[in-house]
């Protein structure tokens, strides 16, 4: 029997589109239809009245203790309200939440902020939202403000912070609050590289303690790398539940099939086909280094100007390999008429590590920056290589190792500060 | 019922820092970008005892009676505790909105919120309290035994203001009309109690004045420090008893509305 912490056992919750009714005006109309309907006897039947939707439908998953838990699904899929209701902030419409132990929700970490307080005193006050005590916050002082990086503003109010600022010190007190089962939501993309690279460590480290750690994000990357298993939501659903490399692969196969709603843009990306540059014929294995076109087709159902194509490419943790736009390759932008299409050719070279890759496009307005058509997953790719490189790109490397010498046994490791690398062009 | 007021004085102790920590937020926040600071806890209660003067003065002057020290001790004991009641209410009832993102965002006790707008005005009345000391004093008041009344009959204010306030935090939430009908009601209330006036001038109509809880509270803080006589037992006992059992079920309703109110913000 493995030991439990956290227990979701088939949690619903409902909500309302619009407004509720906010003054006591509206008060009167509406208890007058509460009794009638208790009247007719179906007061405490789970059916959703007019405007009602279900934004978590029987949900249930277990996390295990020690264990990291992670959450994926695209916007509108439920994670948050999963969040909400495991923190406790919203109680589920039915079904059950338990757990064992302190539980500490990162969901806002600034949240608790005060603009007018400094640095020092705003630390004090989230620590004790979150749930510190004051000795416990006092002890942890130094640790939290060197974790931020923030010494020198330390006795600035927060409102002269930039926002950057604000939560690196937000993430760094809740980072400091030490509870059995931690939620995370999505904090990890707070602040610059270098400050996310640190999260991602701290969080690494947290999980290690033994913490048991649930973990919302869009980042699948960080999702594969930091927990176990993970469960995928989609429209309020658990779809999957189980390792989280599994969840994943589940979550991407489905986000294949393209979302067409909104087509009604006029806007959009018919057809793309992925070919080798020099044969023509269309494929999709290739080998690290070969050169590549892909076609594009846009087709108009509008008047549209200042048009621009963008063709991505991501892995399969959804990391962005890069994506370029026609716009900026050719310094023009193109007109489509009703009822028109035009053909837009990308060429490149794949010098990819291999693995799994997918093209995405979406067509824009470049000077406005409106969003036309996003097609997320519009063709895979496979890419193999003699050498096996991991990551995501392919430098072509080569080494050569000498033949071993003696050394004193005082010649120490190079190490302390940062070293210069010199690159020598030609 | 008992359990359940056990049980929410429990999780109030244990997360006693967190309340500690909010109060002096709020206080800290007030006093913070001012320059008179803490004076403005004084300044507010000098204003409302002048403004009780001048009316006594002016009820004096009509009937063409002197005006007696004990009216002018009377109108400044019964004041600055009506001040601390009305800042109270006011700034509470409004607490769980101005902190929605605390409510939406992360969990803790909501009545936290509440009780702690009540705690920061108490700070500002610790402080005004003294000037009403000094008041006195120099009035010239010889203290009686009837002294020991006064932290009961505070003690009684505090309940039924925390009480009041939670109910109204609750209610704001759900109805925006609250906060409107709490301002309006809040304005014109000194005229229904008896601050400025005892409620003994009125003869037959008294006993209307004195079915506002706060009323008999200020009549006996009046009572103990001029040593006149209290107002009838009775009163007093509906006053506490509406005082503890508003305040018990302020609570309860308060906790049976909680889970609501981060989708109600």
């Amino acid at each position: 029997m493995p030991d439990i912490a956290l227990d979701v056992q088939h949690v619903y919750k409902k909500f309302r589109r619009g407004e509720l009714h906010d003054s006591l005006r509206d008060l009167l109309p509406s208890l007058v239809r509460r009794l009638a309907r208790r009247a007719n006897g179906r007061g405490s039947a789970p059916e959703l009245a007019s405007r009602e939707f279900w934004a978590v439908r029987d949900v249930s998953f277990s996390v295990e203790r020690g264990e990291a838990f992670g959450v994926i699904g695209s916007n509108g899929a439920g994670k948050s309200t999963i969040l909400k209701l495991l923190s406790g902030i919203m109680p589920p419409t039915r079904g059950s939440l338990t757990y064992n132990g302190r539980l500490s929700a990162l969901i806002e970490v600034s949240a608790g902020f005060h603009p007018d307080l400094t640095g020092r005193e705003n630390i004090y006050l989230n620590g004790a939202i979150l749930g510190m005590s004051r000795d416990e916050i006092r002890r942890r002082f130094d640790a939290i403000v060197a974790f931020s990086g923030l010494e020198e503003f330390i006795d600035t109010p927060v409102k002269r912070y930039s926002s950057g600022m604000f939560a690196r010190l937000g993430f760094s007190v809740a980072a400091h609050v030490d509870p059995d089962i931690l939620i995370v939501d999505e904090v990890l993309s707070v602040g610059d590289f270098v400050f996310q690279q640190k999260c991602i460590a701290h969080m690494t480290r947290v999980i290690h303690s033994g913490t048991t750690v649930v973990f919302v994000s869009h980042n699948l990357r960080a999702v594969a790398e930091l927990c176990q298993r993970a469960v995928l939501m989609e429209a309020g659903q658990a779809i999957t539940v189980g390792p989280s490399e599994e969840v994943i692969r589940a979550y991407l196969a489905r986000s294949e099939v393209r979302d067409f709603g909104d087509r009604g843009t006029g806007v959009f990306v018919s057809s793309i086909v992925v070919r080798d540059a020099v044969s023509g014929e269309e494929r999709a294995h290739f080998v690290s280094g070969d050169e590549v076109a892909v076609d594009l087709e846009v087709v108009s159902r509008g008047s549209f100007e200042r048009l621009a194509a963008v063709l991505g490419l991501r892995d399969d943790h959804e990391y962005n390999v890069f994506n370029v736009s026609s716009e900026s390759l050719t310094g023009t932008s193109f007109a489509l008429s009703p009822n028109e299409a035009v053909a837009c050719r990308f060429k490149l070279s794949l010098h990819l590590a291999p693995g799994r890759y997918r093209f995405c496009t979406w067509v824009f307005r470049y000077d406005s920056e409106t969003l036309y058509d996003h097609w997320q997953a519009a063709a895979t790719i496979f890419v193999s290589s003699p050498t096996d490189v991991r990551g995501i790109v392919n430098v072509y490397p080569s080494v050569e190792i000498g033949a071993p010498r003696p050394v004193a046994d005082t010649e120490a490791p190079e190490s302390g500060g940062p070293s210069v690398v010199r690159v020598s062009h030609g | 019922m008992i359990g359940a007021v056990r049980r929410w004085a429990g999780e109030l102790v244990r997360r006693r820092e967190l309340l500690y920590i909010l109060t002096w937020r709020e206080v800290r926040i007030k006093y913070k970008q001012s320059v008179m600071g803490l004076l403005w806890a004084i300044l507010m209660p000098i204003v409302i005892v002048g403004a009780g003067l001048t009316v006594r003065y002016v009820f004096a002057s009509v009937q063409g009676t002197p005006l007696a020290k004990d009216d002018l001790v009377l109108v400044t004991v019964k004041s600055v505790p009506w001040a601390f009641f009305v800042s109270a209410i006011r700034f509470a009832s409004y607490s769980l909105i101005t902190n929605s993102t605390l409510v939406t965002k992360v969990y803790m006790p909501r009545e936290m919120f509440p009780i702690a707008s009540v705690l920061s005005q108490l700070v500002d009345f610790g402080v005004a309290s003294v000037v009403v000391v000094i008041v006195v004093g120099l009035l010239g008041t010889t203290p009686h035994a009837t002294l020991f009344w006064v932290p009961p009959l505070l003690a009684l204010l505090i309940l039924f203001t925390t009480g009041l306030s939670l109910f109204l935090a609750a209610a704001a939430l759900f109805f925006r009309d609250v906060k409107y009908i709490v301002e309006v009601i809040l304005t014109f209330a000194i005229f229904f109690t008896p601050v400025f006036y005892e409620t003994n001038m009125f003869r037959g109509w008294a006993r209307l004045i004195l079915l506002n809880p706060v009323a008999p509270i200020l009549e006996g803080l009046g009572a103990a420090v001029t040593g006149h006589a209290m107002p009838g037992g009775g009163w007093l006992v509906y006053s506490a008893a509406t005082s503890i059992i508003g305040c018990v079920v302020a609570m309860l309703v308060f906790k049976r509305l909680e889970p609501y109110f981060a989708e109600s913000v």
